[in-house]
């Protein structure tokens, strides 16, 4: 399978919880102390960063709508043989649903790879680094194992 | 989340072998997801709705389809309740070790 949808449902606004999505101050808390280079227009090029300093998946943001939707042409630079399958798409939609906001993400390959490493990976790291977010919004306090980068990752 | 939809919805055996099965093949239609089952398209369809309602499938509509995606969060959830964070690791070798020792089963 090459695509993987994840819905989860947080209570905040759309405003803050896109804000959590982009801003490294934010996205060091939840999201195993990475954080995303972008000037965040469409068409500008967006970078993942390990916090050690190297670049850990680049691309660029093909859609931007504050605070609606983003859409991230993403592809994988530590691991060669995730590299070796191109680009990925990363779609995130927020959808106000009462005192919550509903987010979709959507992880596919651009390409379908069958047995796709790099779809297995983030389908690994999706559900916690969102349980993640969800918790910072909510409580103020991230969960404890999506707070340092992975040793030897 | 609504703890309690997540357990009902997991309840039931016919339930979590659809999940099993998307687990397997992530993103079946309705028809894709009949195939095989005993049971009827309508019985399907509504477990498929409890599971949806539960939050523990979502669904993305391609056209005339509608892909059935296992959505993860919510037992991840009920995990991060009761897991300890050094006990995640243990817990994952043991599951290894059973799995090895009894062949993969699922019930």
């Amino acid at each position: 399978m090459s695509r993987f949808l994840y819905v989860t449902y947080i209570r905040t606004t759309p405003e803050k919880l896109f804000e959590a999505l982009i801003k490294p101050e934010f996205t060091r808390l939840y999201w195993s102390e990475t954080w995303q280079d972008s000037t965040w227009q469409r068409g500008a090029s967006w970078k993942l960063m390990i916090p050690d300093g190297r670049v850990g998946d680049t691309g660029e943001v093909l859609e931007i709508d504050r605070p609606r939707r983003l859409v991230v042409r993403w592809q994988n630079e530590f691991k060669p043989e995730m590299r070796a399958e191109g680009f990925s798409r990363c779609t995130f939609e927020l959808e106000p649903m009462g005192d919550t906001v509903k987010l979709t993400v959507i992880h596919e390959m651009e390409v379908p790879v069958p047995d796709s490493k790099f779809i297995a990976g983030v389908s690994n790291g999706w559900p916690a680094i969102l349980a993640s977010l969800k918790s910072l919004l909510e409580t103020g306090d991230s969960l404890e194992f999506t707070k340092r980068w992975p040793k030897g990752m | 989340m609504d703890t309690d939809a997540v357990f009902k919805a997991l309840a039931h055996h016919e339930r979590r072998k659809l999940l099993d099965r998307l687990f397997a093949e992530n993103g079946l239609t309705l028809n894709e997801l009949c195939k095989g089952l005993k049971m009827t398209r309508q019985a399907v369809s509504k477990h498929l709705r409890i599971l949806e309602r539960a939050n523990l499938v979502a669904t993305l509509k391609r056209g005339r389809d509608k892909e059935h995606y296992l959505n993860p969060v919510p037992i991840h959830a009920i995990g991060e309740r009761w897991i300890g964070k050094f006990q995640r690791r243990h817990l994952g070798a043991l599951h290894d070790l059973k799995n090895r020792l009894e062949g993969e089963k699922k019930t």
